[in-house]
This record gives C-alpha cells, sequence and structure tokens, in this order.
C-alpha cells in the first residue's frame, strides 16, 4: 500500500500525558489510572503489563480515545498522530477507530459475528471506511491470511467463525485489524485464551506481520514472558499508577523496583522432587467416554504416590480434567479400574461410602463458581467438618477459625460472603475446604490460572507448605509448565486422551523426550527476548 | 478463647436483619413504597374485614339502589347490599384464593422445575412436553372449560387456577435451576455426599430465589386477574360472597345510567395491580442488577 511508504520509523505517533481515568463503581468515581504518560513511536511494540485490576486494559483503550462504559477519562491529554483524541468529536474518533487505530480483543470466539463468513468481517472495516472496492478489500484479505500463515488462505475466508480454530480465529481477528493498515493495533491479551502450543503459532505470525507493515502496537498481557517476544519496551503498571518503564532487555535483566522483581522471581519458584513406592491412587487402564461415542479417556494408567504432587499436563481437550472426573466418580469408567488405597473404588459416586469420598476432596480453578454465592465461610468451610466429623456449634467454629489460620486468613473471615473476598483470598477458602475433610488426596483442577502471577505464587506455597504439614497428596492438573516446575514431584503428560509420557519431573523435563513432550515443552514461553525467534528457527531447520 | 468471646466477636460490626431490611427499605424509590403502602392497605382490608366493614358481607337489610350517604358511603346495590361493605370483603376472597392458588401453583412448579433441572433425562423430558401442552392453550379459556365441566366452587377454581399457573412456574424455576445446577459448588456439594435435600435446599433454592420471589409478584397479579376475569363471567366466586369482578359484571349495566358503582371494584382490581408490579420492578432492579444506563 502507498502508505506504507509514508511512514518514518522513530517519529512519535501516539502521546498521552497525564491520563487521569476514573471508573465508576457504587455509584462513586474512584481513579483506575491515575496520571500516567506514555508515548509511542512509529512501528514500536509497547508492552502493557500488571496484574488484573492494574489498569492495562483501560489504558490501552484510551490510546484510542475510548473508555469504556462506567469509566471517564477526567484529565490528562492524548495526541495521536496530531490529532487531539480527547478534543476530537465523537464521529472523528471513530472515524479513525478501525482505520487508523485497531483493537484484538482477548475472546476472538465473542468478537466474531457467527452468522457471517469470516471475509465478510475482515473486509467490513475497509468497506465501511470506503477505503477500498469489494473485490480489492477480498484480495487483500486472503494475503493478510496468507501473510498470518492460515492454512488455505485462499478459500478460509468463506468458513464460519466456528469452522476454525481459536487460534486461527485469532489470527484471523488480526487480519481484520490489519485490514485498512491502521497506525496503531491495541492487542489485549490476544493468547491468554489459548493453549501453549496454539499460542507460539499466533504470536509469531502477529509479531510478524506487526513488523511487516511497520505498525506501532500497545500489547497488553499479564504474561511476562510473552510480552518479552513481543515488546520492544514494556510498561509495569500497579493500580493504576506506572510502576517501571525500560526496553525490554534492560526489564528482563535488571529491573530496579520491588514489585517488577517480584513479578519476575514467581517464575523462580521450584520444588526438589522427591520419590515414593507407596501408592495412594492407582489408576489401571481406565477409559470413559462422554455419550457412547465421544472417547476421552483412553486406556489411561497412572500411578499416584503417597504424600506427593502428581502434575497432569496437556493443552485443553486432553483428556485431564476427565481423569479428575473418572477418579472422583463423577464419570464412572466404563473399563479399567481405580484402586484406593490398594482398594477398587466404585466407579459412580453414589456406590462410595461417605469415608470414601471424605478422603478425596477437590478444588476447583474458580472459586467464583465452587463457592456458593450465599454461603458464609462459617458455612462453606463448617459443612465438611459437620458432615463427616459431627462437629457442631461452638467446636465446629473453632475448627473453621483453626482452618482458616492455616491457610493463612484471620478468623474475621468466618462472616463474609464469597462477595467480600479476593480471588486469591477466595481460592484459599477453597482450599479450606477440602482441607477440613482432612482428605488423603486433593484433586487441583488449574487451581492457579484464573490468579494473577503473584497470587499464583502464594496460593502454591501455600499447597506445599500444607502438604509438608499433613502429607497430603495432590494431584494437580494444569497447562502450565511454570506451575509443574514450581511444585510436581511427578509428571503426566496427556495428549488426545492418552497418556504420554509418565515420571519424576526431572526425567519428564529433560531428553529425551516423546514427540508431543518435547512440542508442549518447548512451546512455553521463555523470558528470553530471543525464545521466540529462535524457537521458530529451530522449527523451520528441523522441518527442511 | 472462649466460644462466647469468640461469638460476640464475630458478630461485631455486622447488620442484623431487621437493620438490613430498615436500610433497604430506607434507600426505596417512591414508586416502590407506594405500591408497598398500597398492598399493605388491601391486606389489612383483607384480614379485618368483619371489623373494618360497616355491614356484614351479606346483609340486606337495606333498601336497594341507596345513593351515597353517611350510612352507606358508596350506598347500596341492587339487592340492598352495602357496597362499601362488599368492596372490603371482596379484598378478603379476591386477594386470599389468588394467593392460596400462587402459593400452591409456587409449590408444584418449583418443585417440579427443580427436580427437572436435577434429573434430567426422561423426568425433565416427560414434564416439559406436558407442560408445553398446556401453555398452547389460553388459560382463560381452558379455566372456563374445565369449571363448565367439573363444577363451579372455590376449591374447583384454585386447583384449576393453580394447575394451569404451575405450568408457568416450571418453565422458569427449571431455567434458573438449570443454571444453577451446573455451577461447581453444586458439584462440590455432590462430591461431598450431600444427599438431594441439601443440593436442593442449600445450594440451589438460595441462589434462584430472586427470579422466583419476582415471578410470584406477577403470578399472584396473573391469578388475581383470571378471577376477576372469571367471576365476571359468573365461573369464578359464587354469590353471596363477594368479589370484585362479579360486583362489576353484576352493576355493569348501572354505567349507562350514570351511577359509579361498578367502577369502584374495577378500580380495585387496577390498584392491586400495579402496587403489586411497581413493587416487583424494584424488586428485580435491585437482585438482577439491572440499572437504567445510568
Amino acid at each position: 500500500m502507498a502508505s506504507e511508504t509514508k511512514r518514518v520509523k522513530g517519529d512519535v505517533l501516539l502521546e498521552m500525558k497525564g491520563i487521569v481515568i476514573d471508573g465508576k463503581s457504587d455509584d462513586k468515581w474512584n481513579p483506575i489510572i491515575r496520571g500516567v504518560d506514555l508515548t509511542l513511536k512509529r512501528g514500536e511494540v509497547l508492552g502493557l503489563i500488571g496484574e488484573s485490576g492494574a489498569g492495562k486494559s483501560t489504558l490501552g483503550l484510551a490510546g484510542m480515545g475510548f473508555a469504556r462504559p462506567g469509566c471517564r477519562i477526567t484529565s490528562g491529554s492524548i495526541i495521536f498522530d496530531g490529532i487531539d483524541l480527547i478534543a476530537a468529536s465523537e464521529e472523528k474518533r471513530r472515524g479513525l477507530w478501525g482505520s487508523r487505530i485497531a483493537y484484538v480483543a482477548q475472546s476472538a470466539a465473542a468478537s466474531f459475528n457467527p452468522a457471517h463468513h469470516i471475509i465478510d468481517q475482515t473486509t467490513e472495516t475497509a468497506l465501511g471506511h470506503g477505503i477500498m472496492p469489494r473485490d480489492k478489500a477480498e484480495a487483500d484479505a486472503r494475503d493478510l491470511y496468507r501473510r498470518l500463515q492460515l492454512p488455505n488462505p485462499d478459500t478460509i475466508g468463506l468458513r464460519f467463525p466456528h469452522q476454525v480454530s481459536g487460534g486461527q480465529l485469532q489470527r484471523a481477528m488480526t487480519a481484520m485489524a490489519m485490514s485498512c493498515r491502521p497506525d496503531l493495533i491495541i492487542f489485549d491479551e490476544p493468547t491468554t485464551a489459548l493453549d501453549v502450543t496454539t499460542q507460539v503459532e499466533v504470536l509469531a505470525a502477529m509479531r510478524d506481520i506487526v513488523e511487516q507493515f511497520n505498525t506501532a502496537a500497545i500489547y497488553i498481557t499479564h504474561d511476562l514472558a510473552v510480552v518479552a517476544q513481543m515488546a520492544h519496551r514494556i510498561m509495569v503498571l500497579r493500580y493504576g499508577n506506572l510502576v517501571e518503564e525500560a526496553p525490554t532487555r534492560t526489564m528482563l535483566k535488571q529491573p530496579t523496583q520491588a514489585y517488577t522483581k517480584s513479578l519476575w522471581a514467581v517464575r523462580s519458584l521450584a520444588k526438589k522432587e522427591r520419590s515414593s513406592d507407596d501408592i495412594v491412587l492407582d489408576v489401571q487402564n481406565v477409559s470413559a467416554s462422554y455419550g457412547n461415542h465421544i472417547k476421552v479417556l483412553d486406556d489411561v494408567s497412572v500411578k499416584i504416590p503417597r504424600g506427593r504432587t502428581v502434575a497432569v499436563v496437556g493443552e485443553s481437550g486432553s483428556g485431564k480434567s476427565t481423569l479428575a472426573r473418572a477418579i472422583t466418580g463423577l464419570l464412572p469408567p466404563s473399563t479399567g479400574k481405580i484402586l484406593f488405597n490398594g482398594q477398587a473404588l466404585p466407579g459412580a459416586l453414589k456406590n462410595r461410602e461417605r469415608d470414601t469420598l471424605r478422603r478425596i476432596q477437590m478444588i476447583y480453578q474458580s472459586a467464583d463458581t465452587a463457592l456458593n454465592p450465599r454461603q458464609k465461610v462459617r458455612d462453606i468451610i463448617g459443612r465438611p467438618l459437620e458432615f463427616y466429623l459431627g462437629l457442631n456449634g461452638a467446636d465446629r467454629d473453632r475448627k473453621v477459625v483453626e482452618l482458616l489460620e492455616s491457610i493463612e486468613l484471620d478468623e474475621s473471615y468466618i462472616d463474609r460472603l464469597p462477595s467480600e473476598m479476593s480471588g486469591g483470598q477466595k481460592q484459599r477458602v477453597s482450599i479450606a475446604r477440602a482441607l477440613a475433610a482432612n482428605p488423603e488426596v486433593i484433586i487441583c483442577d488449574e487451581v492457579t490460572s484464573a490468579l494473577d502471577q503473584i497470587v499464583q505464587e502464594e496460593i502454591l506455597k501455600l499447597l506445599m507448605k500444607l502438604q509438608a504439614d499433613t502429607n497430603v497428596t495432590y494431584l494437580f492438573i494444569t497447562h502450565d509448565i511454570a506451575t509443574v516446575r514450581a511444585i510436581a514431584d511427578e509428571i503426566v503428560v496427556m495428549h488426545k486422551g492418552k497418556v504420554v509420557q509418565q515420571g519424576l519431573k526431572s526425567k519428564v523435563l529433560n531428553p529425551p523426550y516423546p514427540a508431543y513432550t518435547e512440542l508442549l515443552l518447548s512451546s512455553v514461553p521463555q523470558m528470553d527476548p530471543d525464545w521466540l525467534t529462535g524457537l521458530l528457527k529451530k522449527r523451520q531447520s528441523a522441518q527442511a | 478463647m472462649s466460644a462466647i468471646q469468640l461469638e460476640t466477636r464475630l458478630i461485631k460490626g455486622r447488620r442484623t436483619l431487621w437493620q438490613n431490611i430498615v436500610r433497604t427499605l430506607k434507600a426505596s424509590p417512591n414508586s416502590a413504597r407506594f405500591g408497598m403502602i398500597v398492598m399493605l392497605i388491601y391486606a389489612l382490608c383483607a384480614i379485618f374485614a368483619p371489623w373494618i366493614a360497616p355491614f356484614p358481607e351479606a346483609d340486606t337489610s337495606a333498601k336497594g339502589m341507596l345513593p351515597s350517604s353517611w350510612t352507606h358511603i358508596m350506598g347500596t346495590d341492587q339487592t340492598g347490599h352495602d357496597f362499601f361493605s362488599r368492596l372490603i370483603f371482596a379484598a378478603r376472597n379476591t386477594i386470599g384464593i389468588a394467593l392460596i392458588t400462587a402459593l400452591l401453583s409456587f409449590f408444584v412448579g418449583s418443585t417440579l422445575g427443580i427436580t427437572a433441572a436435577l434429573q434430567r433425562g426422561w423426568f425433565d423430558q416427560g414434564v416439559s412436553r406436558v407442560v408445553d401442552a398446556f401453555l398452547a392453550i389460553p388459560v382463560l379459556i381452558f379455566a372456563l372449560m374445565m369449571l363448565s365441566v367439573i363444577g363451579k366452587g372455590v376449591f374447583n377454581l384454585i386447583m384449576i387456577l393453580a394447575l394451569l399457573d404451575a405450568t408457568r412456574v416450571f418453565r422458569l424455576a427449571r431455567a434458573v435451576a438449570l443454571n444453577a445446577v451446573v455451577m461447581d459448588y453444586v458439584e462440590s456439594a455432590r462430591l461431598r455426599g450431600e444427599g438431594t435435600r441439601w443440593i436442593v435446599f442449600r445450594e440451589i433454592v438460595p441462589n434462584i430465589l430472586p427470579p422466583l420471589i419476582t415471578e410470584f409478584g406477577l403470578r399472584f397479579c396473573f391469578v388475581f386477574l383470571t378471577i376477576a376475569a372469571l367471576s365476571f363471567l359468573g365461573v369464578g366466586i359464587q354469590p353471596p360472597s363477594a368479589d370484585w369482578g362479579s360486583m362489576v359484571a353484576e352493576n355493569k349495566s348501572l354505567i349507562s345510567y350514570g351511577y359509579a358503582l361498578p367502577l369502584y371494584p374495577a378500580f380495585a382490581i387496577a390498584l392491586l395491580t400495579v402496587a403489586v408490579n411497581l413493587v416487583v420492578d424494584w424488586f428485580l432492579q435491585r437482585t438482577s442488577g439491572l440499572r437504567d444506563g445510568k
């Protein structure tokens, strides 16, 4: 396109000064962004990182002169390529959106209209702004699909959104954002919902296309390793304030602020593995399916040693959560058996004895749905005590307080509802509820994936401490290899309902790997800005 | 530390139920307050009718068609009933029957609805299809037909209307319960080994109560209007019991002669319907988190 040549790398494209943004909650305006400056040059990729609630999305959206409903930009200036976005009329801003500033959201599935072909949605902005005629726009879209390395670029646009995979849809969304060759793209957690193996392809495609067109980008994420691949410069936000800002390499090597250092440190959490021959739970040749046809577990055998942590890893759809459902009795296996302390567990939940149920507890990914919003902590943690151990009244309350102390919450939490606690606190309460039953095995289903990194670390530390105190066994289901490194003794790798590999952490995480394990491990982003480039090179040469 | 100490310390700083109610009422909008006051007056009339009304329900000692005076505030009807007294007694009959019917339909409808959501499978399919069949027939016509087949009478009236309304309640209860049963906390209770009673009353019902209560208000209105309509058509509440629908029907011809008589019971019906709706609106807005885009 003609405008490509006009673009000069290095001059300032976006300048935001003293940005203050208020958000409305309970009919009061509270600041979300408290005076942040941001400058972005043409062709530069800026990474915005921080925990949830740090204001990174709000700041990113403000870069296009947009405030979400319930938010307002109270002061500061936003100059985009000489245009004052705050002073500009709504109409003028809308003219810029889509054509010169584009936005790529976290969930492509929610952003696409399921009733229209992908290509119609890709070209919609270009046609709407009257930039080019339909045939040209469609040819251009196919070109973009090709550049984004989508399979069958000439025909994929004729599919509906539900007919392509999540990673492909995310790339199609990037194509949509690129259709008018914008000067600035805002990526808001574009790969967070994807599996690691898919994430690599999407990241590579996005980085590539942004480079090809010399587009400036703001990349919002909470994943440091991802931002290290994508951004030239990183800004760390916390509570709506800027904590630190530096070029990517400097930032990774020498973070100056304590908060930034603590973010970096999370990834270094590691546990020394220990083996054990005392098998508490022995899954033997278990197969299970939903309905009659879809086999989700295919001849799975796993041994879980007492007092240890066995991590089950794999991408979504690999059957790791189904394994948990088979063990808990929610989905009785069609063949195979599960031995618990050497005795066969009845397949169906209703045939198990209360004391057996007590010994196997479960913690869920999302504490929001795992805790009844109408029950107070007293009842949430107290119920297993009452149900299994027959504790009542003051005895029960005393034990609840004891449990609260063991999860590092004080007794004032006993009268709180789930809605009155933070995400990390809720997850702690979930842990306490499992502990209350005094179990032998706790199944942890993605328990940290909905949490911020610092909170994740706290929860993992707590789980390790509890294991040291009570010798409880964890079956830890996760897709996050960093978590596995941190807490596992043994690892089970699952793919398409089968166990690919099982063994001690040191064995599984070191070569020689089975092919799938290698793909999975190599796809985990590292805190090294050259990781993605290196990986792509290696995979290319392997193919050649 | 002793348990009692712990107890008092934990309770301190939290509001009691009564304080919560007062707080909520203070924050209520005027429309809801108006609705609540009207409902309260109706309820008092219904409960204390024999003490408030100047004449007994079936008293015909006065002459017919007397104009309003100090003894007969609204005058008398053709048979010599004191109209004002009839109006007050009618509150008792109409509201009482509507309330019993609504409660019954809720008991049946939500029990079936929650059970269907929990059980799924053939039970859900069976009940749902039967309900669909019922929903295809207009309530008033169906009720009219049934009443003429099995005979008039308060008991039959309540049974038929409760059954018909239970189908509506079933749909709602099943839908909201379906959303709740898939929650992890329900699964967690199941894994704990809890029985159905605990799962229904402790895990599911508290979470689906707000929409059900709202629906109850609306259902009550509909039942009450249906009863009035049926009475107007002559198959509802039977004389000598007073009732607004039949009072409108008995005196409807008078309106051509310039009497306001049939308007009083009609107004009574309209006012209560509006009042209940105002309160329900407010409740719905509070619990569903709907805001008017402000």
